[in-house]
């Protein structure tokens, strides 16, 4: 009897080890698994920041000052904020209602112009870019009919922007599309009871809702753009002033002069910098004020 | 009156229904789910379209296969409380009430003027300004209504319009939602799964099987065979 009670209070010491053992092994696997995400997170952080640090380090403050007056560099930057906002303004009108529809309707072919739309988000920009050359070019299968009535596309800055909106169109559309498809039909069916016509429908109760997703494509569209360059550099060239953009500039200022490159990356960085910041805090103050 | 006669093609089986609803008087739909209940009820705002039949509402034909009418939504003039309430989330509850007068482009002062008064006596006047998502179900439930009843339909649908509320709110709710519904004096259509409902707010009942009428009468009617079910509603 004592024997067997002395076997079950060893058993029960033996166990209650087991299981201290146990929790102290859980809690160790518990906290590597949070310092090896810790450890990933940091290092993808560092792996993207430390190149644009970098810039700011290896650039000295007066230099890169100076460089902002060299005609280069202004005429890289207007042409870039020109072209990249028209870019933008042409996908946003073309794009919302292609979005709505893809969002809404169901029609014939449906699955080959999705697939169309997303087609430049996959395709090499210099595919695109030399695409874009062989359609519109001067010896190009539109361009050639064009260029019969005097209308030449190639190496302009009208170049420039279709070689933009090409390549960032799919950004915004996409985007707009999930938006879309993300407002309940059940607002749209009740605008249509209380009285609403489609389009009226469309631009009082969808739109709204839509907006924020509307916002952020036209962002990413706007900073694709803007960072815009294979497609660019085949079908627009690299004349200053015209279709130089800024990605070029850097391109070709990193021939010469390294100083006007790191100038230019860093207006890049701080554009795109600002950029984020006054949408976000213009989409907060939007629906500040729809909520008053 | 309301005059219902069509037929519609489902994924499962035809939606095939004939019947009449009286000026001032309340249908109760009831029926297992997916038995076409809400596509009865979209047909009817000109949300979804029939094959063949006809709709007519105080003589006048909102659908008709065979002379081709088919007026759109805008055009019916019925009032719709969704099951959801659809309130537009990024209107105040005083602009989602006032929507349907705007869209009749009435002027501002007006507008304002009934707006008042609806929210006033659906006790929301003081709390105008917040948003639809910021209130209670209940509150919901009374923001959808007046934003049905503002534009003086000449048909109110309402699909399940207690069911986002939790019990206790819907025995509160249901009587006070009967008596408005009777003070409108148009024909009234309810989809309900809730034999109280049918109880409290009915005058007729209507039971959908399958997309068949398979019993239309009194609510008493559906009220016994109600109390037929056992304790696991079978």
């Amino acid at each position: 009897m004592a024997s067997n009670q002395a076997e079950i209070i060893h058993r029960g010491e033996f166990s209650s080890r087991e299981q201290e053992i146990i929790s102290i092994s859980d809690r160790v696997k518990g906290i590597s698994l949070k310092a090896g995400l810790a450890a990933l997170l940091i290092l993808t952080m560092a792996f993207i920041a430390l190149p644009v640090v970098a810039l700011f380090l290896k650039s000295p403050l007066d230099k890169t000052l100076g460089s902002l007056y060299d005609p280069m560099v202004l005429d890289a930057l207007s042409l870039s904020l020109m072209t990249s906002t028209l870019t933008t303004i042409v996908v946003v009108i073309m794009g919302t209602p292609i979005a709505y529809v893809s969002a809404r309707f169901r029609y014939f072919g449906k699955e080959l112009a999705d697939s169309l739309i997303d087609l430049p988000v996959i395709m090499p920009p210099a595919v695109a870019g030399i695409a874009l050359l062989v359609a519109f070019g001067r010896m190009g299968i539109v361009g050639h009919y064009l260029n019969a009535f005097g209308i030449s596309i190639a190496f302009t800055t009208l170049a420039v922007i279709m070689a933009q909106v090409f390549v960032s169109s799919p950004f915004y559309i996409r985007q707009a599309r999930t938006s879309f498809e993300d407002v309940d039909l059940a607002f749209e069916n009740a605008a249509r009871t209380l009285g609403a016509s489609r389009v009226y429908t469309f631009f009082y109760v969808i739109l709204p809702i839509a907006m924020n997703g509307l916002i952020s494509g036209a962002i990413m569209a706007f900073a694709r753009s803007l960072g815009e360059f294979g497609a660019t550099i085949m079908f627009a060239g690299n004349f200053q002033g015209r279709t130089q953009t800024m990605p070029l500039a850097i391109y070709t200022a990193m021939q010469g002069d390294l100083d006007v490159s790191l100038c230019l990356a860093i207006i890049l960085v701080a554009i795109s910098f600002v950029v984020i910041v006054l949408v976000k805090t213009l989409t907060r103050r939007m629906y500040k004020n729809a909520r008053n | 009156m309301l005059e219902i006669d069509v037929k519609k093609r489902l994924r499962d089986f035809d939606l095939q229904v004939k019947l009449d609803v009286a000026r001032g008087k309340t249908l109760m739909l009831v029926g297992d789910n997916g038995c076409g209940k809400t596509t009865l009820l979209n047909l009817l705002a000109g949300l979804a379209d029939p094959d063949e039949g006809r709709i007519s509402l105080d003589g006048r034909a909102l659908y008709d296969s065979e002379s081709g009418t088919n007026l759109p939504p805008e055009a019916r003039g019925i009032g719709y409380v969704f099951q959801s309430y659809a309130l537009f989330p990024h209107m105040s509850i005083y602009d989602n009430v006032a929507f349907g007068l705007r869209t009749r482009r009435m002027a501002a002062g007006e507008i304002k003027v009934l707006v008042k008064e609806h929210l006033e006596a659906a006790g929301l006047w003081e709390i105008r300004k917040a948003k639809a998502a910021d209130v209670s179900g209940g509150q919901k439930q009374r923001i959808a209504l007046a934003r049905a009843l503002i534009i003086e339909p000449r048909l109110l649908l309402l699909d399940e319009p207690l069911s986002a509320l939790d019990v206790r709110k819907q025995a509160a709710m249901r009587k006070e939602l009967g008596e408005t519904i009777h003070a409108c004096g148009v024909p009234c259509l309810i989809v309900t799964h809730d034999l109280r409902d049918v109880a409290c707010m009915g005058d007729q009942a209507c039971l959908l099987e399958r997309g068949k009428i398979a019993l239309h009468g009194g609510a008493e009617e559906i009220l016994s065979w109600g109390s037929g079910m056992d304790a696991r509603g079978e």
